[in-house]
């Protein structure tokens, strides 16, 4: 338990936030959600919402679902044939896996981050312009003025605001994912969706990342997947603990870190398994 | 005491496999040594032999002459033009309908069978003979329109060449793209062919140009195919529907002939030749590197 104390024991952004937290209807929520990568079920039945403007993490061993669970809430699984997702996941109240949701639609209100950088293969720029160029008009002034805020809002623009015409591919691993976060977050989403955001980093950059996910949770729903129990202790404020496609336990982090209500949830945080 | 000797014994055993070992690893080395000079000393002597007999050849006439009756004074220029325009439109055919085709190999066919069904025939048309391809032309072009050779005819083979090698490179290229790639570009909302045309493109072009330019290269040299599509002809002409020389075709008639201007003129258009395949591959090495020194 001591390691787990030490963990809890930062001051972390989210409990200042949970005191102004009045009750309000979740952003986003799994209904009797299943999940098949063709015939293996990797998804179970699971219940989630996701509260709004709150940074939900989903942790659990590898293989027991996270990721799986998080790709489903922008339908990126989609690209593949053999995968489906059943049941539902309600997006402000509508079901995002009806066909009839529009994808463009659901991906501009919810952007996802990955767990390796990748820039696309043009200027620093470009790449957060490549995206609002698909979904608004602006002149170049505009434009100049939504790239630098995103950059801002990414914690990225002082390092590259004289370099902006240079290609992405020069950057440094945690400088790549945080433009990556700022791609996602110039197109105004209402959900991030970040997939094991600092997997690839050093602690530092890693480091950086998260106090940036803190600072993006005022503005932004925010899920994310991590195999570091301390991360998600550091900054969520509602944690789900998943194992083999299950929904092992879901609380306050806080509560779930200090007072797991299931036998699992506390063999895992307390290093026992996985 | 018995297990100090059998400590020995093993040590022995492990010096003797030692031994037996570094004697194979030089046997290895010479060996493959010796295939690597075998193989060098032929290609410097073809290159050495280009050279020197076709560098006396060199000089303006041979860029600004038409090819010459026997025993007279001449140059290359009807050939070089030729070449050029066929090749060229073989490329402007060819580049295109490649690209469609190795796009959708990658990126709509899926898993589906029809995707590898044609994967299996493009690799066919990649190593089939090219006069196979000429004959084809000749059976479906030449022959139709009453036996008459042409320039566009010759074209249409070299273009039959350049297909499945940039149907091939688009496909391989595209594949290479990391799926994260095409994952990050979608999660922002961009419909699959913008992603395709102005994200993975991108990621793939170096490589997409050099396959482009190796076809050139393959192209350039090839004979078999222009000999009955655009065959030949001895004056400068611009007539695509007209017969066209080409410097291959040259080569191939004058290095037969006894006429020494004849044999020269083909020996400098070889070194021309030579020199401009190594052009292409060297701009090709010098695509991939640059992308590859500036992805690490």
């Amino acid at each position: 338990m001591s390691d787990l104390t030490f963990a809890m024991s930062a001051p972390t952004v989210s409990s200042a936030r949970r005191e102004t937290e009045v009750g309000k209807q979740p952003k986003m929520s799994a209904r009797s959600l299943d999940f098949f990568y063709d015939r293996f079920q990797a998804i179970k039945d699971v219940n989630l919402d996701i509260a709004e403007r709150r940074v939900t993490a989903l942790i659990g061993p590898s293989g027991c679902g996270k990721s799986t669970l998080l790709r489903i809430f922008n339908r990126i699984y989609s690209i593949y044939p053999n995968q489906r997702a059943e049941g539902e996941v309600l997006l402000d109240g509508e079901n995002i896996l009806d066909p009839k949701y529009s994808l463009n639609r659901l991906r501009s209100k919810v952007g996802m981050v990955f767990q390796k950088p990748v820039p696309f293969p043009m200027s620093i720029y470009e790449n957060i312009a490549y995206a609002i160029r698909h979904y608004e008009k602006l002149g170049k002034a505009e434009m100049d003025a939504r790239v630098e805020e995103a950059l801002r809002q990414g914690a990225l623009w002082d390092e590259v605001k004289d370099k902006l015409r240079q290609s992405a591919l020069g950057l440094s691993g945690g400088q790549q994912q945080r433009l990556c976060i700022a791609r996602a977050v110039a197109l105004k989403p209402q959900v991030l969706l970040l997939d094991e955001p600092t997997s690839a980093l050093d602690p530092i950059a890693t480091s950086k990342i998260e106090q940036l996910i803190a600072e993006l949770a005022d503005e932004f729903t925010i899920a994310i997947v991590t195999h570091n129990m301390q991360q998600a202790a550091r900054c969520s404020d509602f944690t789900a603990f998943m194992y083999l496609g299950e929904m092992i336990e879901f609380g306050e982090t806080e509560k779930l870190f200090t007072q797991p209500a299931k036998k699992q949830t506390e063999d895992y945080i307390t290093g026992r398994f996985g | 005491m018995n297990t100090a000797t059998s400590s020995a014994n093993a040590s022995r055993v492990a010096e003797r496999l030692y031994r037996r070992r570094t004697i194979i690893n030089r046997v290895a080395i010479v060996l493959s040594c010796a295939a690597a000079v075998f193989g060098l000393f032929f290609l410097t002597w073809i290159l050495w032999t280009t050279i020197s007999k076709g560098i006396g050849s060199i000089n303006i006439a041979l860029f600004t002459q038409n090819t010459p009756p026997p025993q007279e004074a001449g140059g290359l220029a009807n050939a070089f033009y030729g070449s050029m325009m066929m090749c060229g439109i073989a490329i402007l055919i060819g580049t295109p309908l490649g690209i469609a085709a190795g796009t959708w190999l990658a990126e709509y066919a899926g898993v589906r069978r029809i995707g590898l069904v044609i994967r299996f025939v493009n690799d066919i048309l990649l190593s089939a003979p090219s006069i196979v391809l000429g004959l084809f032309v000749y059976t479906l072009v030449v022959a139709q329109m009453g036996g008459g050779f042409s320039a566009i005819a010759g074209a249409l083979s070299l273009a039959f060449i350049v297909l499945p090698v940039i149907v091939r490179t688009t496909d391989e290229m595209l594949r290479l793209v990391p799926a994260q790639m095409r994952e990050a570009a979608l999660s922002l909302g961009v419909p699959q062919w913008k992603v395709i045309v102005q994200v993975l493109y991108r990621g793939a072009a170096p490589g997409i140009v050099t396959g482009i330019i190796l076809a050139l290269a393959r192209i350039s040299g090839e004979t078999a195919p222009l000999l009955f599509t655009s065959f030949g002809n001895q004056y400068w002409s611009t007539d695509l529907t007209q017969p066209m020389a080409s410097v291959p075709v040259v080569m191939n008639q004058f290095t037969a002939s006894p006429y020494e201007n004849w044999q020269s003129l083909a020996w400098a258009g070889a070194l021309v030749l030579t020199f401009f395949v190594l052009v292409l591959s060297l701009i090709a090495r010098a695509i991939l590197s640059r992308n590859k020194s500036r992805h690490e």
